[in-house]
């Protein structure tokens, strides 16, 4: 005999909003959210009253008065009279550039130390072992001011510099940056760069045309010369067509200091080398973790199939690694993204350096400077974030 | 066929040869390890070049040719040319682990430090006798350790302003892990609720936080926190800073513990609601104890960095042990002496860092029951 388990009596009453599953969820939502909402209601009403009896107003036209103060490392146009805002971007170029940097290198140094530190080799193993443990375990703040300490004492004044040239005439080491020969660009440039461009286009329309002609076919071509050949040739022939409008300007040595050329001043270089020495440990770890999590299985069976172990890595072992590598890869490229913002510790004029820095300072706005450094930091790192999730969802295990 | 045309017929099994010389014992190993291919004989002989071109002059550097015993730079300057100066560590030691704390007052820090250590071992020591009453006496210590180095309530109170060195680096530090854990486990079970406006509101909250720099938070602390407080009430700088560190590392554990909380077999959710627990029962008898074993490495990654982070404090102001090294090399006698404070400090920092990732790695191994 079964009966109803539906209850008899469907009245509401108030104690069912807590202990019946039903509307529990709505109940503990509704606090949630009014919780949430009366801080937030607090925290703005205080600040616009703090504000009104300080006397400060919160608007952003600060942004257009002029700076007045120079910065020493810049990739576009700047100078004091310039307004906060252009600043603001000099700063962030900055935090782009050095980020970039670092993270090419560190690609670089991490791969192959994530490579030996698997080798069979007991010495190199242990070797790369002691570099991972020794700088991932130290403050990445320490490294950066201890290279910048080192750089500025190791390397000469320009003075002497000019006496002991790393390449005369060229590339020169001074304890206030190197420098090395810049690019001018005459009129006409654009033609080679348009036409480079083309090239990486044209690179990747025949590449494909080629896997298209292989597996039609069977036939293959030399596509690494092939596409070397369309990268260079056609850029060389515009250069010389148009009159060779991009040379070098190279570093003069004046009485006390160097002129011309291109300088990559001190605290970008030390940023630099302790960004990608402290992330490259991080970037070992995760290739390390990827390339041993694919099990051995894998390469055992391609090696029954008759692959040779070089295409074995590249079609079985890399492709299936490359998915758990890329995400913490990535997540680490933002890592390095806001931690080149301890750039402010040896005075290389980042977005902290510049908006959360002088200008903050100078204009006393740090309401409206902090929402903007944040905001900036915020799109980079949502933006990056993105693009992870983007490649998260395409290389995912189909479910079937 | 007659036995004859044999001229020899074995009766017994011969014993074993013994392996050829060279692939057994440590020339074996030296060779299967060390020299099995040219690239491997190149590398093998460009490390031990690079160990051997650094570690004798290291050594050298820090301990043969050391000085220990000098008033300034120079005076160790005369005694070694090419010795580290550790004097300047010796004149100065207290300064790096206390700061500017009244030197009368030293056995307040030390205790706590202590305490630190008595009130950490029902936590880490799960076969304690009475474990329950231990764990509820270190509930307690945060509350003393406040008491003991600040003051207040018949002991002589002391001023933020004078905390430094270790002692600032801990207090960040340790309050940062232990508060962020809890937080953090809060945030990651109501991002991985099915409740919309809890979900949202955490997702919020740590991809504010995470999509920020540390420094930026730390400024905030530093320049704006006062406007967002009601007239009058004035945090100290170190609490402050105490908050914002936790803040940001609640939501970097957040994301792990939600990683460990995804990586849980849906099995064990079904079972839990078979069972009829209800979801808190379920979450702390059932889901948390797995997904917390799992996140264990990322658990303990956060750990440190929010250790090392504890440094970016010098940024705004405070002396941390990076933060004397301005005031020490500023000093006229000790002008120039970077390298072997800079040495001491990270010195100071591997050492518990170190400790900290190996202690994972045994809980880790503890805790490996061969299947997630």
């Amino acid at each position: 005999m079964s009966t109803s388990t539906v209850p008899a009596d469907n009245s509401f009453q108030l104690s069912q909003l807590w202990r019946d599953a039903r509307y529990r969820s709505y109940t503990i939502q509704i606090i949630a959210l009014i919780v949430a909402l009366s801080v937030v209601m607090m925290l703005i009403g205080n600040a616009v009253e703090n504000l009104e009896a300080l006397g400060k107003d919160f608007n952003f036209g600060f942004l257009y008065e002029p700076a007045g103060y120079d910065i020493g490392q810049m990739l576009v146009e700047y100078s004091s009279a310039s307004g906060h805002w252009k600043a603001a971007l000099v700063g962030l170029l900055n935090t782009l550039l050095v980020a970039f940097l670092a993270c090419v290198t560190a690609t670089i140094i991490g791969v192959f130390v994530g490579v030996l530190r698997l080798s069979n080799n007991w010495v190199v193993s242990r070797l790369m072992a002691v570099y991972i443990e020794g700088v991932r375990n130290v403050p990445l703040l320490l490294q950066i001011l201890a290279w910048y300490a080192v750089f500025i004492h190791v390397f000469p004044t320009p003075k002497q510099a000019v006496k002991a040239p790393v390449i005369e005439g060229a590339v020169y080491a001074t304890n206030r940056g190197f420098y090395v020969p810049g690019l001018t660009f005459d009129g006409g440039y654009q033609i080679v760069v348009a036409v480079l461009l083309a090239s990486i286009g044209g690179i990747f329309v025949f590449r494909r045309w080629a896997r298209q002609r292989q597996e039609a076919t069977g036939q293959i071509l030399p596509v690494g010369y092939i596409s070397l050949g369309i990268l260079i040739v056609p850029a060389v022939l515009a250069y010389f067509a148009s009159g060779m409008p991009i040379g070098l300007d190279y570093p003069v040595a004046g009485r006390f200091n160097l002129k011309g050329g291109l300088k990559v001043g001190t605290p970008l270089i030390a940023l630099w080398f302790a960004l990608s020495i402290y992330s490259a440990a991080f970037v070992a770890e995760i290739v390390r973790a990827g390339i041993m999590a694919i099990s051995k299985g894998q390469t055992e069976a391609a090696y029954a199939l008759g692959l040779r172990p070089q295409r074995t890595m590249s079609l079985v072992v890399l492709p299936q690694s490359l998915r758990i590598i890329i995400p913490p890869m990535i997540s680490n490229y933002l890592n390095i993204t806001k931690n080149s913002s301890l750039a402010i510790a040896v005075g290389y004029m980042d977005l902290t350096g510049t908006l959360g820095g002088i200008t903050l300072n100078q204009t006393g706005r740090e309401m409206e400077c902090m929402l903007l450094l944040m905001a900036t930091y915020l799109l980079i790192s949502l933006s990056i974030s993105a693009v992870m999730n983007f490649y998260n969802e395409s290389v995912k295990l189909k479910g079937r | 066929m007659s036995e004859n045309n044999f001229a020899f017929v074995s009766t017994s099994e011969k014993p074993q040869l013994p392996p050829p010389q060279g692939t057994t014992g440590a020339i074996g190993w030296v060779r299967e390890n060390l020299f099995s291919s040219p690239l491997n004989t190149i590398l093998t002989l460009l490390s031990i070049f690079a160990v051997y071109s650094t570690v004798p002059g290291v050594v050298n550097w820090a301990f043969v040719d050391s000085v220990w015993n000098a008033n300034s730079l120079d005076e160790c300057r005369a005694l070694t040319e090419n010795g580290a100066c550790w004097a300047v560590i010796r004149e100065r030691y207290h300064q790096f682990l206390f700061g500017f704390y009244p030197s009368e007052l030293y056995w307040r820090p030390i205790l706590a430090f202590v305490l630190l250590f008595l009130a950490l071992v029902p936590a880490l020591w799960d076969g304690m006798p009475k474990r329950g009453t231990a764990l509820m006496a270190s509930m307690a210590y945060p509350f003393v350790a406040f008491w003991l180095i600040w003051g207040g309530f018949g002991l002589e109170p002391v001023s933020s302003t004078k905390l430094g060195g270790l002692l600032l680096t801990m207090i960040i530090g340790v309050s940062g892990i232990s508060f962020s854990l809890p937080i953090g486990i809060v945030l990651a079970l109501s991002r991985s609720s099915n409740l919309p406006i809890v979900k949202s509101l955490a997702v919020i909250f740590i991809e504010f936080i995470r999509g920020v720099p540390l420094i930026t938070l730390l400024f905030v602390a530093h320049v704006l926190l006062n406007y967002f407080l009601p007239k009058g009430v004035n945090f100290d700088i170190v609490l402050r800073v105490v908050i914002m560190v936790t803040f940001f590392a609640s939501a970097y554990m957040a994301e792990v513990i939600r990683g460990g909380l995804a990586a849980l077999p849906k099995g064990q959710y079904e079972a839990a609601d078979a069972l009829g627990l209800s979801y808190w029962q379920s979450m702390r008898l059932i889901i948390l104890p797995q997904a917390l074993k799992i996140s264990i490495p990322g658990i303990v990654n956060t750990f440190i960095g929010l250790f090392k982070d504890t440094t970016l404090v010098l940024i705004i102001g405070l002396m941390d042990p990076l933060g004397l090294v301005a005031p020490t090399l500023a000093d006229q006698r000790w002008n120039g002496i970077f390298v072997e404070l800079y040495a001491f400090i990270a010195f100071m920092f591997f050492i518990f860092c170190f400790a900290m990732s190996r202690y994972s790695m045994y809980l880790e191994r503890k805790l490996h029951t061969g299947h997630r």
